[in-house]
């Protein structure tokens, strides 16, 4: 550690201005502080800080990624396997999962990042944490099977046009893994949606069991309203999927995680599932193909409700930022995910376009929060 | 009548170094220096009325505001001005009085104080009208203005700040000559602490009680005003603190302007932590000599929270009624942001702190972090029991957007009110400093 702080102190004036790499100066600042909180000082106002810090706050919902991220990769083992009809064990499946998402997970970091840094090094600022967790959470909503060129552009599309054309971390519109994901859902449909992309080496498989499916749940309940899943399967998620969406169970490991430690927005989540469950229940009571008359609360565990609503729906830069409208939010994404999915006959799942819809609403239901405070206070002033 | 009012929203910081009651030292006031800083008082441009080797008594005028020159700065003690300190542009920075042990006072005039303009000139020519300070701007309130209250919070919530329950217990006849005294320039509303029992201001005379509950900043006037009577555009609220209604007192009754006052010295840099009896603006040095330990160690005139910086040889701010001394966090932090942190304070939980809710904590001066873009949302709003949108009165100052700072409600607050905002803030921003910021355009739009 001493050593470390050593050899930081000796080459650091090479990075300052003057010193013989200057242009490197918030890469050499983001190495530091992730390997030391700075000594920075207070000066005035709030002498002492709470610990808390981006860095920390990024870590928590990185922590509570890990449960569905770990499944995921052996649930995609899980299917390799059942698909060539091997017997393997359980390392032997995680493994492989590994073996697939670590890939992805890599060039994801490398592509996200070198934009990250290129940035902030022009705009000479310090590297945001922000893309720590966009980082992770793209490769944790693609299919197992997307080839990584297409990961690298998606990625590099969603900073570049989703984050840093807007003024970077904290001044996006839209969540910019979501916005990757929806480039690769238009630009490359294929590979993203259908019945061959959600077990890896389903696509160019040579020998597949008979009768193995690769379709995922909503999909089967899209076309004949019944899936060959159990619930159970589908809430412990040993299902066809994106590689993190599948298990509600380890979703909600992570759920538990960030409003424990209170990082992500438990009302964002509960009036999202309210939303959900009651638009159900009006197209349950009204509907007339069979899509429609799956039970209502299945929609909860098939599919990526469940991971968008916990991971994606609470970044807070992309969320209402009021705390009522946060509320009003939610509960907006629980009632698009549902008319998407079932309404609409072109896609099976609603859950990226919902909450897509969600961030761009977020400003506008932000306003009218904002402006009733206004009204609110301007009334009090007239009734005196 | 009376009103208990709960509040939920804030934090209560448990800090070490909480002074121990009933230990007062008298450090005495015989050849003290004292300084009266113009940066103590926001808005404000000093013209001096005395020069470098002028003997001056307690009450007698050192400058006045050119702004509004009818509002005096006054010695506090007898003695000699010594020396006027500039900085830059020779703004000035201290006025610096030597006491010569004398404690002789200007006398005032008290008697006919039955109008509302002849208890304002009195107070204003004594040099206590700084201590009136109004909603809206949190500045030195304008003597020319009609007010629709006075606002007094007897309690102070913020961490280790005095009790005034102890400061005070000999003093109540001094309060209520006060309050008496503030009734004739707008009605005086009092907010007392609910928890506290045998409350020594529960049966002060001429004010409307309000009781109140609930963690820091419950204790903040202007917190307690957003609850009791509200302020809107146009309208203005004088707040003063209990100790210098005190000061008040005794001017009403024995017409003089004396500050003395029994503060709190606290911290875990403290050996041991206690009450001092002292006068307004005194030179610290005196007071701490021997009591804390010097190496690395952060001296605060006021608390941790709304406080000023200041050396071993500085003075007592104006407002401030204690002294805390905190350990410097000039250090690296090797993964600091990774590992459990046992022992490491956050409102959120993302430390394992939360483990002993109970523990007290010994916190320092270390930003823990660096300043980011606003991304974190939810935090502020948990901390601030007003109804105001803090995030969004933050932004359209930053933006120095007037219209929109005044429909969010710039005019109700102050920037001790985000204090605990500023103390929890993920991005590391210096709210406060953005508050201010936000008020002295509002002022300068004023005039």
């Amino acid at each position: 550690m001493k050593a470390i702080r050593k050899f930081l102190d000796k080459i650091k004036p090479n990075f300052q201005e003057g010193g013989k790499f200057p242009k490197l100066k918030s890469t050499f600042g983001a190495f530091e502080s992730f390997f030391f909180v700075p000594n920075h000082v207070t000066t005035k106002g709030a002498h002492i800080r709470d610990c808390m810090d981006m860095k920390r706050n990024m870590t928590a919902v990185i922590i509570a990624l890990l449960p569905a991220l770990l499944f995921g990769m052996w649930n995609v083992g899980n299917f390799h396997y059942q698909m060539t009809g091997e017997e393997a064990g359980f390392w032997c499946q995680f493994f492989y999962g590994l073996g697939q998402v670590f890939p992805i997970i890599v060039v994801s970091y490398v592509s996200g990042l070198f934009l990250e840094f290129l940035f902030a090094q022009v705009r000479k600022e310090e590297v945001n944490e922000g893309f720590l967790v966009t980082g992770l959470l793209i490769p944790m909503i693609v299919p197992v099977d997307c080839p990584l060129w297409m990961v690298a552009i998606a990625t590099m599309f969603a900073v570049l046009i989703g984050k840093e054309v807007f003024g970077g971390t904290g001044m996006n519109i839209v969540n910019p893994a979501l916005l990757a994901r929806a480039f690769l859902f238009f630009a490359y449909p294929s590979k993203m949606s259908g019945d061959k992309v959600w077990v890896a080496g389903l696509g160019d498989a040579e020998k597949v069991v008979d009768g193995f499916s690769g379709a995922t749940p909503l999909a089967q309940l899209a076309e004949k309203g019944q899936t060959q899943y159990s619930l159970s399967d589908a809430f412990f998620g040993f299902i066809p999927g994106a590689i993190g969406e599948t298990s509600t169970l380890c979703i909600l490991i992570g759920a538990v995680i960030l409003i424990w430690t209170g990082v992500a927005s438990w009302k964002i989540m509960i009036s999202g599932v309210a939303g959900l469950l009651l638009t159900g229940l009006l197209i349950n009571a009204c509907g007339s193909d069979v899509y429609t008359q799956v039970p209502y609360w299945h929609h909860l565990i098939f599919g990526g409700f469940a991971f968008g609503i916990v991971f994606m729906a609470t970044d807070p830069v992309t969320a209402a930022q009021t705390e009522t409208g946060k509320w009003i939010y939610g509960f907006l994404i629980g009632i698009m995910v549902l008319l998407v999915r079932v309404i609409n006959p072109a896609f099976p799942e609603g859950v990226m376009l919902a909450i897509l819809f969600g961030n761009i609403c977020a400003p506008l239901i932000d306003h009218f929060v904002v402006q009733a405070n206004i009204k609110r206070r301007k009334k009090r002033a007239l009734a005196k | 009548m009376s009103k208990v009012i709960k509040l939920k929203k804030g934090l209560d910081i448990n800090l070490k170094g909480i002074s121990e009651l009933d230990v007062v030292t008298d450090t005495g006031v015989n050849e003290a220096e004292i300084s009266i800083k113009p940066s103590d008082f926001p808005c404000i441009k000093p013209h001096l009325e005395v020069k470098v080797g002028d003997k001056v008594k307690a009450g007698s005028v050192l400058f006045t505001d050119k702004y509004r020159p009818e509002i005096c700065f006054c010695s506090p003690v007898s003695g000699t001005v010594t020396e006027v300190r500039r900085a830059e542009r020779r703004r000035i920075t201290d006025v610096i009085v030597k006491a010569d042990g004398n404690e002789e006072f200007e006398q005032f005039d008290t008697s006919n104080l039955g109008s509302k303009d002849a208890v304002k000139s009195l107070i204003l020519k004594s040099g206590v009208w700084p201590y009136l300070r109004q909603r809206p701007f949190n500045i030195i309130a304008d003597p020319q203005a009609e007010f629709k209250a006075v606002y007094i919070s007897t309690f102070d919530s913020s961490p280790l700040a005095p009790d005034y329950q102890f400061t005070l217990k000999n003093e109540i006849d001094s309060f209520q000559a006060g309050v008496s005294l503030l009734s004739k320039i707008a009605p005086v509303y009092i907010g007392l602490n609910n928890k506290i029992q045998d409350n020594i201001f529960a049966n002060v005379k001429g004010a409307e009680i309000n009781y109140f509950e609930g963690p820091h900043p419950a204790g903040n006037a202007g917190v307690q005003i957003s609850h009791v009577c509200p302020v809107n555009k146009g309208e203005n609220v004088i707040v003063v603190d209990p100790q210098a209604v005190v000061i008040i007192g005794r001017l009403a009754t024995k017409g003089v302007y004396d500050t003395s006052k029994i503060i709190a010295l606290s911290g875990s840099r403290v050996d041991h932590p206690c009450y001092v009896k002292t006068i307004a603006n005194v030179s610290v040095a005196n007071i701490l000599d021997g009591k804390y330990t010097e190496e690395e160690s952060r001296i605060i005139s006021g608390n941790v929270l709304t406080g000023t910086k200041i050396d071993n040889n500085g003075y007592l701010g104006f407002y401030d009624n204690g002294i805390t001394i905190i350990p410097e966090g000039n250090y690296y932090d090797f993964f600091g942001w990774a590992l459990p942190g046992l022992k490491k304070y956050s409102v959120s939980r993302t430390f394992f702190s939360w483990l002993c809710p109970k523990k007290s904590y010994d916190l320092d001066t270390n930003m823990h972090g660096e300043e980011r873009a606003y991304v974190v949302t939810g935090t502020y709003e948990k901390l601030l029991p007003m109804d105001i949108l803090p995030m969004q009165l933050i932004k359209a100052i930053l933006a120095e957007n007037i219209e929109l700072m005044e429909d969010l409600g710039i005019y109700e607050v102050a920037e001790e009110d985000f204090a605990l905002c500023e103390f929890a803030d993920t991005s590391k921003t210096e709210i406060q400093a953005i508050i201010r910021k936000g008020l002295d355009l509002m002022v300068a739009e004023s005039r």
